[in-house]
């Protein structure tokens, strides 16, 4: 029986971006907690914050104020470099455009989170190797991103999220570029996932998409509305 | 991130962009080859004349007319045969010597002719003072045809190839100017003396030269010591003579230690120039490679986003682009250092150069740092980039 514990707890965050002369208030007193092996969606209109609180939850942006415990580490006032620590340990991203580099093969890009977290050369590609052929990419591992399909691209995306084993993957608009059919399995990969015990946030637009998840989140003017 | 994933990350990059790599390390090879061909041709300058000279003898002294450097000999020469033949009789238990009347001349032998030939006129001890003087045919000629003002010449043997195809000469009669000689003896080769042919020569006595060309002037007189520890005793001896009728101003007095330190110091000061013009070309191809890695810093913005979105920390993205910078510029230095030494090799062949290593380790490390020192700034702007703001550039 694991134990269970919030992988992600939020008190009063707040993001402030300021301009020449405006300040723009894109997150407001955020409380938001997330427990292990919860799949939860965040919505939310073009504006709303959405992209401001992935990037906070995903230790890409800090918070202007507030405090966040992620995965029992408080992260509100790492520098840049324990950001990118904490990222590579606790965080897998999917985004909506992959995001693959394109002069790497399929296994190249994979492995890439493995080599920031100093893992050997070996166990880093039998482990690259083995998450491909659980998506169905062990045809692919040579290829280069150009020759795949957009669904193949991200269940490659989703193996580099995968890589670095973190408690939390973190999905913007994963199927955004996708057709329908490889849209669904993406989703059907996150929610195989979810059963393994990964925590998985989901952010989008698409009403559809998010009702997949077990907890919706709706995000309007910077302040999180349960839905 | 190990080095030795920096390393295949920097060349999996530099190889992506064949074209522009290849032209951002020209830049660098350009002027790594400039470096080393230059400095190779100042070097070798150096040790063929530094060769040359200790080739005189370490037992050599030359009395020029005129002070060290100074440009007065050239208006009036007050050096003459007279003060010869003073040194001569005061040094007669210590050194042999020479004057040198020279002057240049066509020589002619029937309807064949040799321009531009050197004409020394010079006593009968001058195969024993001046080294490269070794007789190959013949005789040279002797105190009493000197003294007598015999017309007899020793030719070299560029001469005897232009006036005689290559065949005897000893014996035949050639003009010298508008007088004629009989040949008594050939030269060895001696070969060319910075670019100029020293075997298109005619030495005649001193006497014979001073009545034909009007001047009791001489170009220089050449004095060897019968042995190199009388050198100081030769020299105080000479300065004793000349004085009496001289000023200091007058003459100078070289040995073949003073004139390889002078010439030693003006190639020093050549290749050092040739050097210095040839950095600056390296320091344009500096600029080349930090041109082209701000380039690529610019055009990689979205990858280095990413691989800080996946956990790259400052220093990976760092190491990333300066180790780009430093490998596009080594391997151009490495090519020029090839290149130049080829080069080098070849013009050794035709003209003088010596590849140093101290110029070899020079252009390498000029490299190397230029690779630091030009990529530093788009590495630094690179490990600076917000992963936002990155990811989001397209």
């Amino acid at each position: 029986m694991k134990t269970i514990y919030d992988i992600i707890k939020m008190v009063n965050i707040t993001k402030i971006y300021t301009g020449a002369d405006v300040e723009t208030t894109a997150l407001k007193d955020i409380d938001l907690t997330v427990r292990k092996g919860e799949f939860l969606a965040i919505t939310g209109r073009s504006g709303s914050g959405k992209s401001t609180l992935m990037h906070v939850i995903g230790l890409l942006d800090t918070p202007t104020s507030g405090t966040y415990f992620l995965n029992g580490t408080d992260v509100s006032k790492l520098g840049e470099d324990e950001l990118a620590f904490q990222r590579n340990k606790e965080v897998g991203f999917v985004f909506q455009s992959f995001n693959l580099l394109p002069k790497l093969s399929g296994l190249e890009n994979v492995i890439l989170p493995a080599i920031y977290a100093g893992v050997k050369n070996a166990d880093r590609t039998q482990r690259a190797v083995e998450l491909l052929t659980e998506l169905g990419l062990e045809d692919h591992l040579n290829k280069r991103p150009n020759q795949m399909s957009g669904g193949q691209q991200q269940r490659v995306a989703i193996a580099r999220a995968l890589m670095n084993d973190p408690e939390l993957i973190l999905a913007d608009e994963p199927t955004g570029n996708l057709d329908i059919k490889s849209g669904d399995d993406v989703m059907k990969t996150l929610k195989q996932l979810s059963k393994e015990g990964k925590t998985i946030v989901l952010i989008t637009h698409e009403h559809d998409i998010a009702s997949q998840a077990q907890k919706i989140l709706h995000l309007e003017d910077g302040m999180l509305i349960s839905k | 991130m190990n080095l030795e994933e920096l390393l295949s990350l920097s060349l999996k990059a530099i190889w992506g962009n064949k074209l522009r790599s290849f032209l951002t390390t020209l830049g660098i090879t350009i002027g790594v080859f400039a470096i080393i061909v230059l400095v190779s041709i100042g070097s070798g300058l150096q040790s063929y004349i530094t060769h040359e000279i200790s080739s005189l003898g370490s037992n050599v002294i030359f009395v020029m007319p005129g002070s060290s450097g100074g440009l007065g000999a050239l208006l009036s020469n007050k050096l003459s045969l007279q003060d010869w033949k003073n040194i001569q009789r005061k040094t007669i238990s210590t050194a042999k010597s020479t004057p040198e009347i020279r002057q240049l001349e066509t020589l002619k032998y029937k309807n064949l002719k040799s321009k531009g030939a050197f004409v020394f006129g010079v006593s009968s001890s001058y195969p024993e003072v001046v080294a490269t003087a070794k007789i190959a045919q013949g005789n040279f000629f002797t105190a009493g045809q000197e003294q007598s003002g015999s017309n007899v010449t020793v030719i070299g043997q560029t001469v005897v190839n232009k006036l005689f195809k290559g065949q005897n000469a000893i014996g035949k009669r050639i003009f010298i100017g508008n007088k004629l000689y009989t040949i008594i003896g050939v030269f060895a080769k001696i070969g060319s003396v910075a670019g100029v042919d020293a075997d298109n020569l005619a030495v005649i006595p001193v006497e014979t030269a001073s009545v034909q060309y009007g001047t009791k002037s001489v170009s220089r007189i050449d004095i060897a010591a019968n042995n190199p520890d009388l050198l100081p005793i030769v020299i105080r001896q000479i300065n004793q003579t000349l004085l009496k009728t001289l000023t200091s101003d007058d003459y100078s007095i070289q040995t073949a230690d003073s004139i390889e330190s002078t010439i030693s110091n003006i190639t020093n000061m050549l290749s050092l120039a040739l050097g210095g013009i040839a950095a600056i070309s390296l320091l344009v191809g500096g600029i080349g490679v930090a041109n082209i890695m701000l380039v690529s810093v610019t055009e990689r913005t979205k990858e280095i986003g990413l691989r800080k979105a996946l956990g790259a920390k400052r220093n990976d993205i760092l190491k990333q682009f300066l180790i780009e910078a430093v490998m596009l510029s080594v391997t151009g230095g490495i090519v020029g250092i090839v290149l130049g030494m080829l080069v080098s090799i070849v013009i050794a062949i035709l003209l003088v150069s010596t590849v140093t290593l101290w110029s070899v380790i020079l252009a390498f490390g000029f490299s190397v740092a230029v690779g630091i020192i030009f990529g530093m700034a788009p590495a630094i702007r690179a490990s600076k980039l917000n992963p936002i703001d990155a990811l989001r550039y397209e």
